[in-house]
């Protein structure tokens, strides 16, 4: 699944000519690789008041606990105020405390300043909090302004820089497990793919990692469709972050499906998860092999893509079934078992085609919007056992599936977004993998795409 | 009280025995010859079949007690196929490994093998399996070739190697290709059991409505989802490709007779009632209770006895596949058992009339008296009982793998009895399998 285009962009001659002509040109993203550090140089943390105190005092706090509300300092180099001849690695920026859209100037100019000399791959993110309609309209229209400036900003970064937010629900600290944990993600190079989005955070529900490397130690986390692609990387990403895996795909895909189950040391399940007793299936496979379930990865989907006019039933069915209907019933089975309530997490993957729609995609715009309906309804039924529902929204992603894609269309797929490259699974696998941890249970029912800030859709 | 002699051969030689359990199973469909699996060696396909299983058990990296398994056709490079099969798979390279070959007995034999380690408290795991390959079969150089072949080698002199070459012929040069003909008659197996279809005058239709229940059957039980966690997919075959899901009694009526042409009675042996030549492997995890219960796995059955036995189909009246016919009956006295008691019968379909004589000969109150020394018949198999999901005619053959295919598949069916009728009186499976050499192996196995 090579980008050509990409690597040409990047050496030599082609690189100055695209540069001329102003064609686009995105850069290799850097990923995870566990043991490195957090960010590669000094952090900004703008804006004053207790919460930017907090998040300043947990980025630069001793590792091991430093006392305060935030018990585990991640031992950065902070600064808080712009420095001449820094290169930020990230730049933290902290409006909880907006009032009115004006107070935006300060720290947005300030954070504006150091943009030039933002270090590859940098990360901007912004902390505040939700707009409603219960706030005073000076106060909502600072909060929703924080949402129009950081797609602007996105957009404007370039260098596989990313810009996201963090958006604190009312009366959520800055310091719940869940902002800790997002944060974290957002300035890692797990987020290499997210651009552009904010995510809100719920509740206080959620437990912080005693590994960060480690996030998942102990866990037990089923994927469906686990045989190959995406799939394939959110298992490989859920073992590496410390969890069994039990891999289920159709009984046809056993063979690769085996080969993930034994690359990751988890187990493999053949089981169309259409199948009535699915759900009853994956839990007891689940208990008696490994003793719990904590994580379920809906990930199993299919195209039947025709316009309309020209839809088949078996065409829109067989999709439904597939992408949503077999999603709600494995989620009933779990839920009615009485062996899912130890913290429980439902990751589901949606799609951009279920927010922005797609040409030729009613059937799967509507298994994939159905997969965004669902996680917000299902997410209230798993919070009084400290669990959660959420989805992931994939844009363009590199796989077999995509490389089926005329190749101008693809060409041309691939750049509309920010980034100006196609994700690789493993991007959709890493953001899994965070909604999958045990901090993310303070998010109720979201979305977080993962699309390098496709131009189509929120 | 003075102690027994079997308390005191217990005392003698160690603890009393522990029970040895099927604990799970996994093969590769099996492929016609010339199939999917045509340019798959016997370590490719055992490799992937115990891949499959490690992936379904998370065996990964994990020391198996020892891994058993064999081939009937067998290159004699593969002099230890079962270690190196087993080094090139996700197991432990500290697992050890043993190769066994006894004809289409081999499969089952193995796990024979094992659980009797098992029982004897030598091995708390183990794999046993077997692999065919009749498309990538061994082929040889003609006696006399080979002969001056090594001769030249031996030579000491430019002209005695010449000299022993030159005693080459043309008609040396053709390779000698792999046959299952018994080396004591001459005749195929298809012939053999031909004369043993006369001899108890089995009929056409009965062996037709027996091939036909099989393909029924087992296509019946992919369909259910049954074999979704005993099959693994490889290469593209998905299911056994030897299935026939169209067949009808009318279609195997219209098949001409392949066996017993030069026979006085009418041939009714058709490559619709017998066994095609396939590919394919099997495997079977057995171990021990507290092997099961440390590595969380349900066990499906335990293996509680085993008889071999052979005939004398050279110079006797027994045709080359009823050793089972006298080693079944054997094995239910010793176990104070009758064919009622089990509530599975699986008789390994060679050809539909192995089958079909081997219930006869059980039926017949000649045979009960006069070659059992019994009262009268041995008994009757209830149908219904019968190789429930399928056999051989529908699956394949593929000669070592079968032992394993039917011991996964009837101890998880046992399993799923055990579970629906949980707390009742004893489950049991009967199996027999009938192999090359006048050879047969039969066990006992009970729902765990």
């Amino acid at each position: 699944m090579g980008d050509r285009y990409l690597d040409l962009v990047n050496h030599g001659f082609a690189a100055k000519v695209a540069k001329q002509l102003g064609l686009p040109r995105p850069v290799p993203l850097r990923r995870y690789v566990p043991g490195q550090p957090l960010v590669d140089g000094p952090l900004l943390v703008l804006g004053a008041g207790d919460d930017a105190d907090a998040v300043a005092r947990l980025l630069s706090g001793p590792a091991g606990g430093a006392g305060g509300p935030v018990l585990d300092g991640w031992d950065l180099d902070v600064h808080r105020r712009p420095t001449a001849g820094a290169r930020y690695a990230a730049v933290v920026v902290v409006l909880t405390g907006l009032t009115h859209p004006s107070q935006l100037a300060e720290p947005m100019l300030a954070a504006g300043s150091v943009l030039r000399e933002l270090a590859s791959a940098g990360r901007i993110v912004t902390i505040s909090r939700a707009a409603t309609a219960a706030d005073a309209p000076a106060v909502a229209a600072a909060r929703q302004g924080v949402d129009g400036m950081l797609r602007s900003l996105a957009k404007e970064l370039r260098g596989g820089s990313t810009a996201n937010g963090i958006v604190l629900a009312d009366g959520v600290p800055v310091q719940a497990a869940a902002a800790v944990a997002l944060l974290r993600f957002l300035l890692s190079r797990r987020s290499a793919f997210v651009d552009g989005q904010l995510l809100t955070v719920d509740s206080e529900a959620g437990t912080l990692p005693t590994d960060w490397d480690r996030p998942l130690a102990g866990q037990v986390a089923v994927v469906t469709g686990a045989a190959r692609g995406i799939g394939e990387a959110i298992a490989a990403t859920l073992a590496r972050d410390g969890a069994t895996v039990v891999a289920v795909d159709v009984p046809a895909a056993g063979e690769q499906l085996a080969a993930v189950a034994n690359r990751v040391r988890g187990t493999a399940l053949q089981l169309d998860v259409t199948a009535a007793d699915a759900g009853a299936r994956i839990l007891e496979h689940a208990l008696q092999r490994h003793g719990r379930l904590d994580v379920v990865v809906h990930n199993a989907g299919i195209m039947r893509d025709k316009l309309l006019a020209n839809m088949t039933p078996d065409r829109w069915e067989s999709v439904l079934a597939v992408n949503i209907g077999a999603q709600l019933a494995i989620n009933e089975a779990l839920l009615t078992s009485g062996d899912f309530t130890a913290a429980p997490r439902i990751v589901a993957l949606a799609s951009t085609s279920g927010i922005a729609g797609n040409r030729g995609q009613t059937n799967y715009g509507a298994s994939k919007g159905g997969v965004i309906g669902m996680v917000r309804a299902t997410a209230p039924l798993l919070a009084p056992f400290g669990g959660t529902a959420n989805a992931v929204a994939p844009g363009f992603i590199e796989t077999d599936m995509t490389a089926h894609i005329p190749p101008v269309t693809r060409q041309i797929a691939r750049r509309l977004n920010s980034l100006q490259q196609g994700g690789q699974p493993v991007d959709v696998a890493e953001t899994v993998a965070f909604l999958a941890s045990p901090a993310a249970c303070g998010f109720q029912g979201r979305v977080l795409r993962v699309c390098g800030q496709n131009m189509v859709g929120q | 009280m003075p102690p027994t002699a079997r308390q005191a051969a217990a005392r003698a030689t160690g603890p009393a025995p522990r029970r040895a359990l099927v604990l799970g199973g996994n093969r590769i469909p099996f492929a016609r010859a010339g199939g999917a699996y045509a340019r798959s060696s016997n370590q490719d396909m055992l490799t992937a079949a115990l891949d499959g299983l490690v992936a379904r058990y998370g065996l990964q990296g994990e020391t198996i007690g020892e891994v058993a398994a064999g081939a009937v056709l067998k290159h004699s490079r593969d002099f230890n196929l079962t270690r190196e099969s087993v080094l090139g798979s996700s197991l432990a390279p500290t697992t050890p490994a043993f190769d066994l070959q006894q004809a289409c007995a081999t499969g089952l034999e193995t796990v024979v093998s094992l659980a009797n380690k098992i029982r004897l408290g030598q091995l708390e795991s183990a794999i046993a399996g077997g692999v065919d390959s009749t498309s990538d079969a061994p082929v040889a150089v003609s006696d006399r070739l080979r002969r001056a072949l090594l001769e030249a080698s031996r030579a000491r002199s430019a002209g005695a190697r010449l000299a022993a070459l030159a005693k080459v012929r043309p008609r040396d040069l053709a390779p000698a290709t792999p046959r299952t003909d018994e080396p004591r008659t001459g005749l195929s197996m298809g012939e053999h059991q031909a004369l043993t279809t006369a001899q108890w005058g089995i009929s056409r239709e009965a062996q037709d409505e027996l091939a036909l229940a099989s393909h029924q059957r087992l296509a019946a039980a992919w369909d259910a989802g049954f074999f979704d966690d005993l099959v693994t997919p490889y290469r593209g075959q998905t299911q056994d490709g030897n299935l026939r899901r169209d067949t009808s009694l009318e279609k195997l009526a219209a098949l001409r007779p392949t066996f017993g042409l030069a026979l006085d009675t009418p041939a009714t042996m058709t490559a619709g009632n017998s066994t095609p030549l396939t590919d394919g492997a099997a495997t079977v995890l057995l171990g021990s209770e507290s092997w099961a219960a440390a590595h969380d796995v349900t066990p499906l059955a335990a293996v509680v006895d085993a008889e071999a036995g052979a005939v004398d189909f050279v110079h006797g009246v027994d045709g080359l596949l009823m050793a089972p016919a006298f080693a079944v009956p054997r094995l239910l006295a010793r176990n104070g058992l009758t064919l009622d008691d089990f509530a599975y019968v699986e008789i390994h379909e060679a050809f539909a009339s192995t089958v079909l004589t081997t219930l006869a000969a059980w039926e017949s109150e000649q045979f009960g008296r006069e070659r059992l020394g019994l009262d009268g018949a041995f008994g009757k198999v209830d149908p219904a009982r019968l190789n429930v999901h399928g056999s051989s005619l529908a699956a394949g053959h593929p000669f070592a793998a079968t032992g394993g295919r039917i011991v996964a598949t009837v101890s998880k069916e046992l399993h799923r009895a055990r579970v629906a009728a949980p707390g009742g009186p004893p489950i049991r499976a009967l199996v027999s399998v009938c192999a090359a050499g006048g050879l047969g192996l039969t066990a006992i196995l009970e729902a765990a």
